[in-house]
């Protein structure tokens, strides 16, 4: 960490002074240094061809350090995923910081370090970016916006539109590890555990697979806030989808879960289904090449535990409809407001 | 998760179902007692495996769906005065008052949060000596030794900025009332397990010989659901009424005796009212007297106007298991968990809540 003569963020820091002028020098371009963000200008120039993908996000987790992560490799995998998901190869990123005044200097650059960590894992640069201060309880320590920008990937042909009766639905991996690791170092819900957060870089499983299976993928989505069951609800209710609107069929016994995550669930009276993931994507393939897709995404990064956990269906359109583990069914509704604990 | 597997294992269930459609000759209405078991039922989808002669009925057994209008309302009240800390289990704070619910208190300011344990706002009581904490103790016997000790520990550590807003409510009285009702025709239950777990069986003996009516003690999973409702419709079948216990590896006859001893040391048996159903002899549990300095019922001496009901909730037929909650005819259209009318449509364990989020309807909400 460079000297940076304070301890604690200070508004100063947001000034556009000497404050944020040695903040950046020192640290943040020093860190992230690359030719593009290296010209220092107002923006970046950039050179892309062909189709491009464009998303953004903003992180705002409670505690900022968690098992597995923080907030900072976490702005970097949920924007790069986003694009991924969009069938693109992530390119460059934007990064806007908001400070609470008092933030730990310390903390501020185990961030950064993070951020530069990820961006490498993921094969991205970071050319342009803000950093604001905000006096102190105007915020939580420190919320960060990632925006990003990738190129399609030639043989991606992802949309809702392709979505068809039979196509299976594949999970790359373990659900809702991410989720409950944060709800056990929550103020007031902490338990012991060696759960860690799940938060990946997916795109360079998501770009391996469209190489070899091109427009049989037919939709991705990364089942962050909300879960699996809202993303699948989101499917099953979009008026977009392929020709007719559609049922998803899942099966309980097939979703991986791990053990520890699964118990700490059955704790606190919570879903699995309804548990944010950040290192994890869901695929809807043509029912062709699903075994071979997950054969394949098994030997890729973070994807060692993908299965089929289910069907498009005709039936039931605009429901997720869950066979039990025990063989019964019922329907897997969209979350309402906050997933709440229950008493009893 | 040993211990648990062994109670979801497919086949079992199977072998369960199959010896149920041999058993089942005549049409028979069993009454499930605790949201618990109603959220099994309808979570693992054995509502649609049982044979056509076995119809559930689901009980009152859901702590937030009884806890009266005024009771919400006072807790609201208390969480919008800036000096008080509002604690509550977290399916309590979407239940709608008569005006808001602790979520939409929240949302404007007031500081509510939500525990797992009631003990973790004795603490917050230590923490914060300039503030009042309150904890919104609801529930029915099994979280009453938990809000007890807590109670008991904020008076060891001598603090006077803890109190409780109790709520508790009883099952034995309540099935009673269920049974007594005359639009119930409910020939058997299963009773609620973990409640006897702390407070034993004896309650339900004379239940079973006044009504003449098969009460078995059940737990919460597949096998023991199946294997309780197995356990009634023999009995039935065979035109006896016994107490059963299905549950016998977590229930004793004398329950806990260590919980009861610490429910006794702070509350005492009071008239409740429960919401939908009205007020019932017995059936609740209020701050002793002399705790009165953590009652926060007292302490505050907050007085709210009493609350109508909403008028198109038929919350109190569902509760009393007359009617199922798709035969209302807000149900999914007027009320759902975004804006639930009544509070069997808030907590998970409520009925209505449960037969939204899982039951397969012909409703497609767009």
């Amino acid at each position: 960490m460079p000297k940076l003569d304070f301890d604690i963020i200070t508004l100063g820091h947001g000034s556009g002074g000497i404050l944020t002028n040695k903040l950046l020098e020192a640290g943040v371009f020093d860190l992230l240094s690359n030719p593009l963000l290296d010209t220092h200008h107002d923006g970046a120039l950039l050179n892309l061809t062909g189709r491009v993908a464009f998303t953004t996000d903003s992180y705002v987790i409670s505690p900022v350090f968690f098992p597995g992560g923080n907030i900072g490799e976490l702005a970097v995998n949920g924007t790069v995923n986003d694009l991924a998901m969009c069938g693109a190869v992530p390119k460059y990123l934007s990064l806007g910081f908001i400070l609470e005044e008092g933030l730990p200097m310390a903390e501020f650059w185990d961030i950064l370090v993070s951020i530069k960590g990820a961006s490498e894992r993921a094969g991205v640069q970071i050319v342009t970016g803000d950093t604001k201060v905000v006096e102190r309880g105007k915020g939580d320590k420190i919320f960060i916006n990632t925006s990003g920008i990738g190129e399609l990937h030639p043989k991606a042909d992802i949309s809702i539109k392709n979505v068809r009766a039979g196509d299976k639905v594949v999970v790359s991996g373990h659900i809702a590890t991410h989720g409950m690791a944060i709800m056990s170092v929550r103020e007031g819900l902490e338990f012991e555990t060696t759960l860690t957060s799940d938060t990946a870089p997916l795109n360079h499983a998501v770009l391996a697979l469209l190489d070899e299976f091109g427009p049989a993928v037919h939709l991705l989505r990364d089942p962050t806030r909300g879960g699996v069951a809202t993303v699948l609800n989101e499917i099953a209710r979009d008026r977009n989808v392929g020709t007719t609107r559609l049922g998803i069929d899942l099966k309980q016994a097939a979703i991986p879960v791990l053990d520890e995550v699964a118990g700490a669930c059955e704790l606190l009276g919570l879903d699995p289904l309804y548990v944010a993931n950040e290192g994890v994507f869901l695929a809807i393939v043509d029912p062709e090449v699903a075994d071979a897709f997950v054969r394949k995404l098994r030997t890729l990064d973070y994807g060692q535990s993908a299965a089929i956990i289910g069907e498009v269906v005709a039936d039931h359109p605009g429901q997720v409809v869950l066979t039990s583990r025990i063989g019964g069914r019922r329907v897997v509704n969209m979350l309402v407001g906050e997933q709440l604990p229950r008493i009893c | 998760m040993k211990h648990l597997t062994e109670y979801r294992d497919p086949e079992l269930v199977e072998q369960y179902i199959q010896e149920l459609h041999r058993t089942a000759t005549r049409p028979w209405t069993i009454m499930e007692v605790c949201g618990g078991q109603t959220h099994g039922l309808v979570k693992n989808g054995i509502l649609n495996l049982l044979p056509e002669f076995v119809t559930m009925v689901h009980g009152p057994g859901c702590p937030v769906c009884v806890t009266p209008v005024n009771l919400i309302d006072k807790a609201v009240y208390l969480a919008e005065d800036k000096a008080v800390i509002l604690c509550s289990f977290g399916d309590m704070i979407r239940v709608p008052g008569s005006t808001k619910s602790l979520l939409d208190a929240k949302a404007g300011g007031a500081d509510v949060r939500i525990l797992y344990s009631p003990l973790e706002a004795v603490r917050l009581a230590r923490e914060n000596p300039d503030r009042e904490v309150v904890f919104f103790a609801v529930g029915f016997e099994t979280t009453a030794p938990a809000n007890a000790l807590a109670v008991v520990q904020a008076q060891k550590l001598g603090l006077t900025n803890f109190s409780i807003l109790a709520s508790h409510v009883l099952v034995p009285p309540a099935m009673e009332a269920v049974i007594q009702d005359d639009d119930t025709h409910i020939q058997g239950f299963l009773a609620a397990g973990h409640v006897c777990a702390i407070m034993g069986i004896d309650a339900y003996g004379p239940l079973v010989e006044r009504y003449k009516m098969p009460m078995v003690v059940t737990g919460f999973e597949p096998v023991d659901l199946l294997q309780g409702i197995l356990m009634v419709v023999r009995q039935l079948e065979r035109g006896e009424y016994r107490l059963e216990n299905q549950y016998a590896r977590v229930v004793r006859p004398e329950g806990n005796p260590e919980a009861r001893r610490i429910i006794e040391q702070v509350f005492e048996t009071v008239d409740r009212e429960w919401r939908g159903i009205g007020t019932i002899p017995g059936s609740g549990w209020a701050v002793r007297l002399e705790l009165a300095a953590f009652d926060a019922d007292r302490k505050f001496s907050v007085s709210i106007a009493k609350a109508p009901e909403c008028p198109d909730c038929i919350a109190g037929l569902v509760l009393k298991g007359i009617k199922k909650p798709n035969e209302c005819s807000q149900f999914g259209r007027a009320c759902t968990p975004e804006r639930p009318l009544g509070a069997p449509m808030v907590s998970s364990e409520g009925a209505c809540a449960a037969y939204y989020h899982f039951s397969m309807s012909e409703l497609v909400n767009d």
